[in-house]
């Protein structure tokens, strides 16, 4: 059946208003400041207006200031925009390699990069609601829209306005790391504060960075038809993660065609005709590689200045950013900072804990560490490469005696039906004890697999008690199962159930 | 390259080749390579049996090792040996060392490969600390097997003394707690990950026991402080996935029963962890996920080497995409239904019953395989070409070939293992690492 084609009412400028509209209204007034504030939050991403709304919820009076957008990185140049064109990208990946599950390659398969742009954009305007100026605003908080700045002990000024502060927030966030690379920035290259603005698939794309950033948008861009060179100057990709993982993914991408440069370095750019050229060397062998555009993803630089941190005590570092304590507070015990501002516990979804850290802390005396807390991480690559708790290197860095439990995709029934059997879960528990530590998981879903491990760390669940845990049949969640058989499979049986099996099961 | 003797042949009726007799007859085959691929001049071992191939350092090492051995079986007389020897060690000597590009080493190390007859640097390869540790346990090899008295054995004792000292290991931290994997004139070191269990164990211990240079004690716990402990198909082991990493530095060190505070910490030794290694890699044929075919319980073994051109196949309906000459690994990959052969021979000292069975299963299934009793460094089922039942890489590897002698030679005997046990150097460097219990 032909399916009608309805024309669409809004453009992408329109869903770009949207958004705009949702996270800085062009009409907004800010409001006459309360004569004090239990909290204000500098910084309208995902850990200032999380603690925004919670300290609402509590009953706190609430300021939050916004230099720009509300939502942040996260919801407008980062998450939200590279998952929405991931997922498009997984989908042409699948059918590209329909004939190996008895489908046929369609035929005429073209990739429509303008509509997965304007579906991306009107994904992102949807979600802005959530994080939009009138619902905070609803929930009773005081939205300021300016540059935040300290104007004495307990006073931010923002838009000519003075918020008198008993505790305050810096959750400014962070912005691409910019290259030191000659000639790059004369050639032009994008970063992912502008590449969610590209309307056309470069032909070829190199991608400089094999972080999490790089190697998710290497392999989307790539799955949308681009030519993809990916660089990187480590030995292998995701910086600190478990290193199978890490080849799981090198050989993931090197399988859908992307050009896998590690251990490189970009010495130069150049700019020939409409050409730009990359000059590389990995150790003594010189190279070069020409590209239509270029994406720099090498990490991230808080925003630390314009704020007059100098003036309140707060200690930062223009390239690690905001110092803090286990509890979140900086050198200043009245000013908490949470988020990529942060020099240390800069993980990417700590939003919601940074949040609850801070209001306790911050507001109810309470001395939550964020150190207690078992968080996640996922890298959204296909396989997906998910993480909780302590790697191997770090526990043994502590003197923790670790032992991991592996299980194989390709053991995994499920994994198996679905033609996903590549990749692990690894768990890892302190030698001798069921107590688990960290686990790392490599699968097509890891992002969702890694919550029930993060959950039993959270509510101190031991690997052997995972083994009760009962799953559908089947489905890719029992590899946890089945890692915590193989623990349960390594331990000595009770004296009881040793002389039953050696009395009653002799026959 | 000269050939001083006849090539290897069968040397038993086949219906009566009992165990010992396989054994035999596939150690003396994998020797007969070291006649044939050595080049009387200088010593110098090649790399791989092809036309042209370079020298490999690491080779020479286990060639080194091997003539002992073919000693102790009547294979080449000792005087033979003790030339050889001698002319190896005199190369090693009086070669080039410095910072130009085109010599044999420097510091006391040597580059990977070397060209046949001048013996210096190709490729612009690297400056190898690992295959400079396997030379130099050939050479410690030789020197203690060598212990008369007279004056070309006292010679070969006097030059390998003098080759070991001279090593800058320390020079190779590049001011790091680890070893660096290696050198090149032309970038300086190399910056490869090198984390986690590797093969250069007895690179460590010779490094830490070196009477010149010797790398801090802190060093060797810096290396295994990366080790991950693995319970993997029901297997407790010491993670890598090659099966080469589980068995070079067990073709010279005993380590039976000794134990570093690793494997104190997890009540197990290297060598009871190369016997799990083993068993993991017959599970995983067993297992099988790519469904390539030949794997089973007789055919196993990934590991470095040769395989089908790199391109992508279909096979069976499926895209197969192949690799080369490769490090193939397990349970994580790559694999792409290369076996090799050699490998898993050399795992004979570990699991004695299912490499027996293995190589009687490759014998009967892939005769093309083990032709002359002589393993490939790789095989491929999945993609068996024009009547044969298999790929076979047309070449013949240094480092299989002396592994596999090294190896039968430990089981038969445990020659080499003995002989290593008595060297001064490889005691205190275990000593060092802090290995005890045992025969130490």
């Amino acid at each position: 059946m032909k399916q009608e084609q309805l024309p669409s009412n809004e453009s992408w400028t329109d869903y770009d208003q949207i958004e705009l509209r949702n996270i800085h209204p062009r009409e907004w007034r800010n409001p006459q400041p309360a004569q004090i504030y239990n909290l204000v939050v500098i910084g309208g991403g995902p850990a200032g207006f999380l603690t925004a709304l919670r300290a609402v919820k509590h009953g706190a009076k609430v300021a939050l200031v916004e230099r720009d957008l509300l939502g942040g990185v996260c919801f407008n140049d980062g998450c939200i925009p590279s998952k929405s064109m991931i997922r498009p990208a997984r989908l042409y990946a699948e059918m590209r390699n329909a004939e190996n599950f008895g489908a046929q390659v369609p035929s005429g398969m073209r990739v429509d990069f303008a509509y997965v742009m304007e579906r991306m954009r009107r994904i992102r305007a949807r979600v802005s609601r959530r994080v939009s100026a009138d619902r905070l605003r609803a929930a009773g908080i005081d939205v300021f829209f300016g540059q935040g700045r300290f104007a004495g002990a307990d006073a931010i000024e923002v838009d000519g306005k003075r918020l008198h502060f008993k505790r305050a927030l810096v959750a400014s966030g962070a912005r691409p790391r910019l290259p030191k690379i000659p000639g790059i920035a004369e050639a032009g290259y994008l970063t992912n504060e502008g590449l969610f603005d590209t309307t056309e698939c470069p032909r070829r794309l190199l991608v400089i960075g094999g972080g999490p950033l790089g190697c998710e948008l290497a392999q989307a861009f790539c799955r949308l038809g681009s030519q993809v060179s990916i660089v990187q100057d480590d030995p292998m990709f995701l910086g600190n993660e478990e290193r199978d993982a890490a080849q799981i993914l090198s050989d993931a991408m090197a399988r859908d065609g992307i050009g896998i440069h590690l251990n490189t370095d970009t010495v130069r750019v150049r700019k020939e005709g409409n050409e730009k050229i990359a000059e590389l060397v990995s150790d003594d062998y010189k190279f070069t590689i020409a590209a239509d555009e270029i994406l720099v993803g090498i990490g991230s630089t808080p925003n630390v200045s314009g704020m007059n941190l100098e003036a309140v005590g707060v200690d930062y570092n223009k390239e690690d950013g905001i110092p803090t304590n286990d509890y979140l507070q900086t050198s200043n015990p009245r000013i908490y900072a949470a988020g990529d501002v942060c020099s240390e516990h800069k993980f990417p979804h700590i939003e919601t804990a940074a949040a609850d850290i801070v209001v306790n802390n911050a507001l109810f005396r309470g001395r939550d560490k964020l150190s207690t807390l078992a968080i996640p991480w996922c890298t959204y690559t296909d396989p997906e490469i998910a993480h909780v708790g302590l790697y191997v290197k770090e526990a043994r860095a502590k003197g923790i005696p670790v032992k991991t439990f592996t299980v194989m995709m390709h053991d995994v029934d499920r994994a198996i039906t679905d033609g996903e059997d590549e990749g692990f879960v690894k768990i890892h528990v302190k030698e001798g004890t069921d107590k688990i530590i960290g686990a790392t998981v490599a699968a097509s879903h890891a992002g969702e697999m890694i919550s029930e491990i993060s959950l039993a760390m959270c509510a101190g669940i031991g690997l052997g008690a995972l083994a009760k845990v009962n799953h559908p049949y089947p489905t890719q969640g029992q590899a946890i199962t089945m890692a915590a058989d193989a623990y349960l499979a390594t331990r000595q049986s009770s004296p009881m159930r040793q002389w039953l099996q050696k009395q009653w099961m002799s026959l | 390259m000269t050939s001083s003797s006849s090539p290897a042949s069968p040397l038993v009726d086949e219906p009566a080749l009992s165990d010992e007799d396989l054994l035999d007859s596939l150690q003396r085959g994998a020797f007969e390579y070291f006649r044939s691929a050595y080049n009387p001049a200088n010593g110098l071992v090649a790399d791989r049996s092809s036309a042209a191939s370079p020298c490999s350092i690491a080779a020479v090492g286990f060639a080194l090792s091997s003539y002992p051995v073919a000693v102790e079986r009547g294979w080449m007389t000792r005087d033979e040996a003790v030339e050889r020897t001698l002319v190896t060690l005199q190369f090693f000597l009086n070669s080039p060392q410095g910072e130009a590009p085109d010599v044999t080493g420097y510091k006391g190390l040597y580059y990977h490969f070397l060209d046949m007859q001048t013996g210096r640097r190709v490729w612009r390869c690297e400056l190898s600390l690992i295959d400079t540790a396997l030379l130099i346990a050939g050479i410690l090899t030789a020197s203690t097997y060598f212990a008369d008295s007279n004056q070309d054995e006292t010679e070969i004792r006097r030059i390998a003394d003098i080759l070991y000292r001279r090593v800058d290991w320390c020079w190779a931290q590049n001011g790091k707690a680890t070893l660096s994997q290696g050198w090149k004139p032309e970038c300086g070191f190399l910056h490869y990950g090198w984390e986690g269990y590797t093969e250069a164990s007895i690179l460590y211990v010779l490094a830490i026991a070196s009477p010149t240079y010797p790398i801090p004690k802190t060093s060797y716990r810096a290396w295994t402080s990366t080790y991950q402990w693995e319970n993997l198909y029901g297997h407790d082991f010491l993670y890598a996935g090659p099966l080469f990493i589980h068995q070079f530095s067990h073709a010279w060190i005993d380590f039976r029963g000794i134990q570093d505070p690793f494997m104190r910490e997890k009540h197990s030794d290297y060598f009871e962890n190369s016997r799990q290694a083993t068993y993991i890699q017959r599970e995983y044929a067993l297992r099988n996920p790519h469904g390539f075919r030949g794997y089973g319980e007789n055919c196993w073994g990934l590991s470095a080497g040769d395989g089908p051109e790199p391109r992508i196949v279909k096979v069976d309906g499926q895209s197969h995409r192949l690799f080369g000459y490769a490090a193939r690994g397990v349970p994580y990959g790559p694999d792409d239904g290369t076996i090799v052969p050699a490998a898993t021979l050399a795992s004979i000292v570990f699991a004695p019953e299912m490499t027996l069975a293995a190589m009687r299963h490759f014998r009967e299934q892939y005769p093309e395989a083990v032709k002359d009793f002589r393993l490939p460094s790789g095989i491929n089922p999945t993609l068996a070409v024009n009547g044969s039942r298999c790929w076979t890489t047309d070449a013949y590897v240094g480092l299989d070939q002396g592994a596999i002698v090294l190896m039968i030679e430990n089981y038969r005997s445990g020659l080499i293992w003995k002989l290593m046990r008595q060297c001064p150097y490889i005691r205190a460097g275990l000593r060092s690492a802090e290995f005890r219990g045992g025969w130490l």
